[in-house]
């Protein structure tokens, strides 16, 4: 295999006492669209800000494109930043912000323009050129921010919650954008982002970080079904945690396991095969698509199920609170985790 | 709170402070066309000779030359330094950096005439230097570096640290990012500041008396050992008017630079 396009090894960055980063090793295949997930102060953001250069490590060391860029600083990298505020500069017209990396690279001028104006034309802004970035909406700012990064061609892309200012049906639309954008230039996206849909939605494969620590390095799919540990489990998609008592008598097995809702059949015609549990129904949430039925099982633990609403909300489709019902999984559904102690 | 007698009774208030404040420097203008060598009111008649007479006076024009050239030399100095200080101070972590930006804001509290005092010794006996024009720059700019600092600060700070990073992250230098983008963010504010620092020293007198040397004049010492000779009194008047003219230019210029328009907030 050649070298990977990002190669992180034993990553740590202390901000006075506290361990923003502890101990992160990471390779990041050439031409990944690729997720940094987690919840905020989880360290994500800051294994990007060191990867572009506005931070140094405690130690560690960052290889790109398998040279050493540990210690470089940010000018000296061959790294693209998408902010999150976009950044763009005010004072300067679309086309200058566009432009300003080729400039400041000392690129001719004629042929600046002419890679700037088709950078802005892959974003669809190429009438918005000679505008001033506080005359455009934040989806345009958005693109702009993508066109002056790319224009320069990096070996690696990186985008710090790049949909993070926009609404949710922009957002969407940006989502898609940015997956055929990636697939054009094909080079190394690297995103971070706390919103585990939008990591789902355009990752390749995404890094769980949590305390400053990666939790696990998976495609999405493997994530969601294969999750190694609760805290995965947990944060990614619904999980019913069984752990230490209700594991052993619900699963007769010691150990932490998770089931996803969606795997658990409510009054299973047939139960060959299955593992059963009864219970009553506590809480019915309805949530269009899907229903959730929270059960309190016999043996004290408690399971959330997800139901298709195949046929309609109607009330005889529906089940209703304190409903008896029994609820059966296929073995194979029932997923290891380890934790932490063992 | 909001009634019609109250707001009545607030405009009234707002307009006899301004009044006190205002209407002696309207006479001042008035006066120095009054006729009446001792500005019998109301003017008995008006006259412009008292301009030319203060146009003709070498004394006011000299001194007037020496002010402008002194304000504009401890601006540019603040300017150049306050710049420097208040990078460093916003944009770089140092040891001591809190009491390096309280030395630099210091100056302007200190009374005038201690700074004054202090300074003619530290020239005169420590230096060894003879006191004279580039001695009333350097202490002009002591104070003027103040306005300067604390505008660029502030601009810094709104500004945050995010455009400079995108300009570092498309491969510009720090040099490069500081022409191409730092500097021509804060431009407004470092002329506010500039303009602010100028009206200071224009007009600053307690500090020049001591730092001047022999035979220089700056113009507000010499309207204050002209202002008692009664054959001066009409020039001194005009000169006064001018300054007036001269100060409101400025302070007018900087507030309206002051403003943040088009700065981005951070974060």
């Amino acid at each position: 295999m050649t070298n990977p396009s990002i190669r992180i090894r034993g990553l740590t960055k202390h901000f006075g006492q506290v361990r923003a980063v502890d101990g992160v090793d990471l390779d990041i295949a050439d031409g990944e669209f690729f997720a940094m997930l987690g919840p905020s102060g989880s360290g994500k953001t800051t294994v990007l800000r060191m990867i572009a250069g506005f931070e140094q490590p405690t130690s560690g060391s960052i290889e790109l494109a398998g040279t050493d860029v540990t210690g470089r600083p940010a000018y000296d990298r061959d790294v693209n930043t998408v902010f999150q505020d976009y950044a763009l500069f005010p004072h300067m017209s679309v086309q200058d912000n566009v432009e300003y990396g080729l400039r400041v690279k000392k690129v001719a001028k004629a042929e600046r323009h002419e890679r700037a104006k088709d950078a802005l034309a892959s974003v669809h802004l190429e009438q918005y050129s000679e505008r001033r970035p506080s005359q455009l909406s934040g989806g345009q700012r958005q693109r702009v921010a993508l066109a002056r990064a790319l224009v320069n061609r990096p070996k690696v892309l990186l985008l710090d919650e790049p949909l993070g200012a926009l609404d949710l049906k922009l957002r969407r639309a940006m989502q898609i954008e940015l997956k055929e954008l990636q697939r054009e230039v094909g080079i190394t996206f690297v995103f971070v982002t706390h919103d585990q849909e939008e990591a789902l939605t355009l990752a390749d494969r995404i890094a769980i970080f949590n305390d400053g620590k990666i939790e696990q390095v998976a495609t999405p799919a493997e994530l969601y079904e294969q999750p190694i540990n609760p805290f995965v489990a947990g944060f990614v998609g619904t999980s019913n945690l069984l752990e230490n008592e209700s594991a052993k008598t619900l699963l007769g097995r010691e150990g932490s396991f998770s089931i996803r809702p969606e795997k658990i059949h409510l009054d299973p015609a047939d139960t060959t095969g299955l593992q059963t549990a009864s219970g009553v129904i506590r809480e019915v949430i309805y949530l269009g698509a899907t229903n959730h039925y929270v059960v309190d099982l016999t043996t004290n633990a408690t399971l959330t199920v997800a139901r298709q609403n195949l046929h309609g909300a109607s009330d005889q489709n529906l089940r209703h609170r304190a409903d008896t019902v029994t609820l059966g999984w296929l073995p194979e559904h029932v997923i290891e985790l380890t934790t932490k102690e063992n | 709170m909001n009634s019609p007698v109250m707001r009545r009774v607030l405009a009234g208030l707002a307009a006899a402070v301004l009044a006190v404040i205002y209407v002696p420097l309207i006479l001042v203008v008035v006066n120095s066309f009054n006729t009446s060598k001792v500005f019998a009111w109301p003017p008995p008649s008006f006259t412009t000779q008292w301009w030319v007479r203060a146009w003709e006076s070498s004394g006011a024009r000299e001194a007037v030359w020496v002010s402008v050239r002194v304000a504009l030399i401890a601006t540019l100095i603040a300017l150049v330094l306050g710049t420097m200080a208040s990078l460093a101070v916003q944009r770089f972590t140092f040891f001591g950096k809190d009491t390096v930006s309280l030395l630099i804001i210091l100056p302007i509290a200190l009374p005038g005439i201690v700074t004054g005092v202090a300074l003619k010794n530290a020239f005169v006996s420590v230096m060894g230097i003879n006191l004279g024009f580039w001695t009333i720059v350097v202490a002009h700019a002591t104070f003027c570096i103040v306005t300067v600092f604390n505008n660029a600060v502030a601009r810094l700070r709104r500004l945050g640290v995010n455009l400079e990073e995108a300009s570092m992250d498309l491969g510009a230098h720090r040099w490069t990012t500081f022409r191409l983008v730092t500097f021509p963010m804060m431009r407004s504010s470092l002329l506010a500041g500039g303009l602010l620092a100028f009206a200071l020293s224009f007009d600053e007198i307690i500090v020049t008396t001591f730092t001047a040397g022999e035979g220089i004049q700056t113009l507000p010492i010499w309207i204050l050992q002209n202002m008692f000779r009664p054959q001066q009194a009409p020039v001194v008047n005009v000169v006064a008017a001018v300054l007036i003219l001269v100060s409101i230019v400025p302070i007018w210029l900087a507030q309206r630079l002051g403003g943040d328009e088009g700065v981005p907030a951070a974060h």
